[in-house]
Formats: C-alpha cells, sequence, structure tokens
C-alpha cells in the first residue's frame, strides 16, 4: 500500500466506484426494458480489472469476456461511448453494432469483449506476440472465468505463451460460477492457478476482493513479462454481485450469499477502510469522487437515451476494409 | 521466354518478396521451418509439404513454428494481426480448419464490423485442399463454399502457379482477413511466373477461354479438368467459355452473368459438395439476373453429397471430370 502515492490510491477508488455505478446503473436501467441483448455485469469484481489495469498503458492490449464492461472502463474506454453501445446507438463505442459483449477500443488496447468464452486466450497471445516484435516491452493480459478455465483455447495458449516465452498474464477471475455450475464441479483442483505448473509457468492464487493483494501480484507478473520472464497465470477469487446475465433469479447461490459478500466482501467498502484507517485518504476525497463518477453515469444515461439509432445505411458498412 | 516455376515455388516466392518488402509479415505454422527442438537438422521440412522451405534461413525467428494446436496458433495469428502485424498463417489442411473455427468465423471475420469498424485485421491463412490424393475424408474436403457464406472473410482460389503468387502477394497487403487455397494437386504444376512482385487485385474472374456457346464457370483444379472437356468439345462444334473466378468471396458475378448473357447456357465446376456451394450460389444469382438470356437450364458438375472416400475406385467416381464436364455442358443444349 505505501508504494502507492495519494494520486493512485485515488485514481484506483474512482476506476472501482466507476464501474460499480456504471454496472448497478446498467441493471437498474436494464429492468426498465429500455436497454436490449444479452447483459452481463461486472459489479462485484471491480478489484480485479482496476489493480491489474493500473500497471498497463495504451499500448498493452488486453482481451476479455462477456462480462467486459469492467475491463473495458479499468482501460480507459470511455463510460459514455460504452453506455451509448449497451443502448445500441450510432454514438457508442462500436457504432452500435457491437453491443455489451463486444465492446472494443483499440486505441486504447482493449481488443474487446468476447461472447465467446476462452476465446481471449490465443488473441492474447497474438498480441503478446506482436508486442514481443515490436520490442518495446509491451505486455498482454487475457482476462478469463473459472468456466473458460477449462476451454481448450486458454490451455492451449498457456501452452503456447510458454514455449513461445510471450509477455502475456493469463488473469483467471474467478467468481465460483460458470453461468450456474459452481468452480467446485468444474475445476477438480483447489485453485485455478494450480493448472500453472502443467505448463511451466508461475501460477499464484490471490484474494480478488483486495486491490492491493490484486495490484502487487499483478505487478510482479507484469514487469517479469515486460522484461522477457514470459508468462503468469494469475487467479482473483472474487465474487459477482449480479446473475450471469440480467434477469438470471439466481436460484442457484445460496440464501443471503450475495447479501453477505456485499456487506463481508466488497471490494470497494474493504479499499475504502484500508485507505482511510491508514490516513492516506480521507472519507470526504472519497465522497467527493463518488459525487464525481455519479454525475458522470447520469450523463452517459442521459446522453445514450437521447442519442441517435443506428440507420439502413450503417447495416451494410463496416463488413470489410475492401471488398 | 518466360521463366517456368512451379505452383508451390510461386506461393513461396511471393511469401519471401513480401517478408523482404514488409517487416511485419510473418510466416507460422506447423513445421514450417521443421526440426526446431531435434537434434538434427533445422529447417528440416519447409511445412509438411515444403512450400515454406527456405524461408527459415533467410528470415529467421519471423517463421515461426506451432505447436498442434491449430485454436491457438490461429488464433494468436488473428490476435497478431490486429495489433499490427501481418501473419501468413499455415493449416496444414483445409479440413483442420474445423479445430479452429471460432477464430475465424467468430473472432477474425466479425471484428470490424463488431467493433463499428474501428479493427483491422490483416491475416492470411493458407491451406491446403481437395482431393486426387486418396487423402480420405478428413485430408480432402473442399470447405471455400463454407468460408465464402461467412461476411468478413475472403477466400481465393488459384489455379495457377501465376495466380497462386500475384493472388497471394495480393492477400499479404490485403487489410481484411483471406483464405488462400492451395489445391494439393496443383502444387507441382509448372506455369510463366514473372520474377519480380506483382498483386492480382481481387474479384476479377479471369476468362480463361473464350468461346459462344456454353459458359463454363470452373474453380481451382476444376479449371483445368474443364478446359480438358472445352478442348475435346471444340472437336464436336461446342465452344465453351471458360471462366475462372479466382476469388470466391468476393466473387465477380458480373463477368459470368455477361457470359451467360452471350452464351445463354451456363455449367458450373465446383469440387465441393453440391448443397449450399459455390455452384449453387452461381446458379442462383444467374438464374435471378440473367433468366431470360437463358437457353437451357444450368447445369452442376460437383462432388456428391458424400464425404470424400478414400478408395482410388471411389474417389474417381466422387471428383468431377471432364466426361461428366463434357456431359453436363451438352446437357445445357
Amino acid at each position: 500500500m505505501s508504494e502507492l502515492k495519494k494520486a493512485d490510491l485515488l485514481k484506483a477508488y474512482r476506476t472501482m466506484r466507476e464501474i460499480r455505478d456504471f454496472e448497478e446503473r446498467v441493471h437498474k436501467e436494464f429492468a426498465t426494458g429500455k436497454i436490449p441483448g444479452f447483459v452481463h455485469l461486472y459489479a462485484g469484481e471491480e478489484a480485479v480489472a482496476t489493480g491489474v489495469c493500473m500497471h498497463l498503458n495504451d499500448d498493452d492490449r488486453i482481451t476479455s469476456t462477456h462480462r467486459g464492461h469492467g475491463h473495458c472502463i479499468a482501460k480507459g474506454v470511455d463510460s459514455i461511448g460504452m453506455m451509448a453501445e449497451i443502448y445500441g446507438k450510432k454514438t457508442g463505442s462500436c457504432c452500435g453494432k457491437g453491443g455489451s459483449m463486444h465492446i472494443a477500443d483499440l486505441e486504447k488496447g482493449m481488443l474487446g469483449a468476447n461472447g465467446i468464452v476462452g476465446a481471449g486466450g490465443p488473441l492474447g497471445c497474438g498480441a503478446a506476440l506482436a508486442a514481443k516484435f515490436k520490442g518495446k516491452g509491451g505486455v498482454a493480459v487475457v482476462f478469463f472465468g473459472d468456466g473458460a478455465s477449462n476451454q481448450g483455447t486458454i490451455l492451449e495458449s498457456m501452452n503456447l505463451a510458454n514455449i513461445w516465452n510471450l509477455p502475456v498474464i493469463f488473469l483467471a477471475e474467478n467468481n465460483g460460477y460458470a453461468e450456474s455450475t459452481g468452480v467446485k464441479y468444474n475445476v477438480p483442483t483447489p485453485n485455478i492457478a494450480d493448472r500453472a505448473a502443467g505448463f511451466g509457468m508461475p501460477g499464484v492464487t490471490v484474494d480478488g476482493n483486495d486491490f492491493f493483494a490484486v495490484y502487487e501480484a499483478a505487478g510482479e507478473a507484469i514487469k517479469r513479462a515486460r522484461e522477457g520472464g514470459g508468462p503468469t497465470l494469475l487467479e482473483c477469487k472474487t465474487n459477482r454481485f449480479f446473475g450471469h446475465f440480467e434477469g438470471d433469479a439466481m436460484t442457484y447461490k445460496a440464501p443471503g450469499e450475495v447479501k453477505r459478500q456485499r456487506e463481508e466482501c466488497d471490494c470497494l467498502k474493504i479499499f475504502a477502510a484500508k485507505v482511510t484507517s491508514a490516513g492516506l485518504v480521507t472519507a470526504a476525497e472519497l465522497e467527493a469522487i463518488d459525487k464525481e463518477v455519479a454525475a458522470l453515469i447520469d450523463e452517459a444515461v442521459e446522453k445514450a437515451l437521447a442519442a441517435p439509432t443506428p440507420t439502413e445505411a450503417d447495416l451494410l458498412t463496416d463488413v470489410y476494409v475492401s471488398y | 521466354m518466360s521463366r517456368k516455376i512451379s505452383f508451390k515455388d510461386a506461393i513461396n516466392e511471393a511469401l519471401s518478396q513480401e517478408m523482404e518488402r514488409d517487416g511485419s509479415v510473418i510466416v507460422m505454422g506447423l513445421d514450417n521451418a521443421g526440426g526446431r527442438g531435434t537434434d538434427g537438422q533445422l529447417d528440416a521440412w519447409g511445412g509438411v509439404l515444403g512450400v515454406t522451405k527456405g524461408l527459415y534461413g533467410k528470415y529467421g525467428d519471423r517463421v515461426i513454428d506451432t505447436p498442434i494446436s491449430e485454436s491457438s496458433y490461429i488464433g494468436a495469428a488473428v490476435g497478431a494481426a490486429a495489433c499490427g502485424m501481418r501473419p501468413v498463417v499455415e493449416m496444414m489442411f483445409s479440413d483442420f480448419f474445423g479445430v479452429c473455427f471460432d477464430q475465424m468465423m467468430n473472432q477474425a471475420a466479425k471484428f470490424r464490423y463488431m467493433f463499428g469498424g474501428k479493427a483491422v485485421t490483416p491475416v492470411t491463412m493458407r491451406t491446403c485442399y481437395g482431393g486426387g490424393f486418396r487423402a480420405a475424408a478428413q485430408h480432402s474436403q473442399v470447405l471455400y463454399s463454407v468460408f465464402s457464406h461467412i461476411p468478413g472473410l475472403k477466400v481465393v482460389v488459384p489455379s495457377t502457379p501465376h495466380d497462386a503468387k500475384g493472388l497471394l502477394t495480393q492477400c499479404i497487403r490485403d487489410n481484411d482477413p483471406v483464405i488462400f487455397m492451395e489445391h494439393k494437386v496443383l502444387y507441382a504444376m509448372k506455369g510463366e511466373v514473372p520474377e519480380e512482385s506483382y498483386a492480382i487485385p481481387f474479384g476479377k474472374a479471369n476468362v480463361v477461354r473464350e468461346g459462344k456457346d456454353v459458359t463454363v464457370v470452373a474453380i481451382g483444379w476444376m479449371v483445368h479438368k474443364a478446359l480438358q472437356a472445352a478442348q475435346s468439345l471444340s472437336k464436336a462444334g461446342v465452344e465453351c467459355e471458360v471462366i475462372d473466378p479466382r476469388t470466391v468471396s468476393p466473387l465477380d458475378y458480373d463477368t459470368i452473368i455477361k457470359s451467360v448473357e452471350k452464351t445463354g447456357r451456363l455449367v458450373i465446376v465446383d469440387e465441393s459438395n453440391p448443397r449450399c456451394s459455390m455452384a449453387s450460389d452461381i446458379s442462383s444469382v444467374v438464374a435471378q439476373n440473367a433468366f431470360k438470356a437463358l437457353k437451357g437450364s444450368i447445369q452442376m458438375v460437383t462432388a456428391p453429397h458424400t464425404p470424400s472416400p478414400f478408395s482410388g475406385a471411389l474417389e474417381d467416381l466422387y471428383l468431377p471430370s471432364p466426361a461428366k464436364i463434357e456431359a453436363a455442358v451438352k446437357a445445357t443444349m
């Protein structure tokens, strides 16, 4: 905690708060019926995306998942464009052609949320390969869930990354559930990170609700990758507060489970308690961020609602660069 | 006298010239150099059929051998392409695309559209395909019709060494994902190929033979079978116009329609299975756009709706032949 400057602590809190408010608001707005399609929310997991992406710059790449809003915000994608995208508007990050599951911002190094579980593994290896040829210390981070940990693409990619010594971090976000199926059913080892040994790379498991634990472990893995030390599998154990998708009644969760997690394992509460009790940041400073973020999310929703939808002319464009 | 080289060497030359020209071009695939991790010779194979032989000696680590895990290395090529490289990745046999179809269909093909036109993914996926080698059902299928069905992919099917070099050069310079299909029977075929680098634009069919009576559209290896049939029919007084589309996505429908408007008759020779095939596609587009010009029913010469058989006795029956093409031409009259 001590190595982080006050500005970094405030930035970390702001990012986590922005993700949380974005997701809580999308949850609320989805219930009004104005948001089309499938939406998967990241609330509860904010410390993971934030603790990792704090180490990255725009030249570093990440690949994401269907639950990608948090990765986008942490990587610097504009919330206003994201909200418009989720509403299917022309002003969205992807002009309304991608939606929640495909938000991307290549200039920010965000290679896309992805509707295919595990698909980011190979793509992240490719991004890392490109970074290796570029030779400027760039890295790639592959975010994937406990469900995706069983996809061949992820396992193949871990092998590929190690034999090619790629600057890539496999970031397992273990929220305990592959859709409705518990990780205890799907993963036979205590930790997903145990699998790293099979690919000859370091495997580390940390408390994903503790921003500082994530920040430190990710920092070490990213530094190693930048210096040519190859890939790492980093597992962050965390919780998702909402269902697999919006509309999921979560009958597979124990009664009171989410309530308890919100009370005891909320990464924002844990972070705020740590930094204020250590006297690094005041409660008033955090409240000021809360207000600023709340206004931003209000603005994002207002702009999204007012934005134009794509037109017929947009239907046929952007399939090819030339055809 | 122009220089003659093989289809295989023409591909190798295109790769080499493009690697020389542009440092972001990398070559990836199984055994593309070969011999890595052994105590024996490096650059042992140059790919299982020797197409990339010698590139390792010239370009070193830009020739990357891959483990046999198609999803990861095809996907890595796609990811590297989205991050500024121009990878040419080899799929040993096109049937194996089944292993990694997601990275082609859901990733490479859809990035540009899903991301609102902001992604550029200049990846070339080379693969060998087709029958004639008694290679059986999992090493012989002709899948360009399947790939052409997918918006966002381009599909190139050269029939000569000259076109192979020029079209592959265009694939590498092109900014969209392209599948470059190399018929295994054609690798040894020799033809005139300029030494200097050149690119052939996509979507421009080649009228290989002019004729007034029947339009015959043929793809890849089938172009040569169609020419054999056309020669034989010419002796009987029937003049075929043989059209090689060269790329099947984009496809030069205009040249085909224009020819049918002249001849009034159409035969399509397509080595793929007949359902939802390039043959049925061309047939439908011509029927929709040049119906009044047709003097007889359109004929398709394709493989049957079965997997590729192993036994030579069966494979010879399975593949389109000059005799079948001649019969189809006569059926239009």
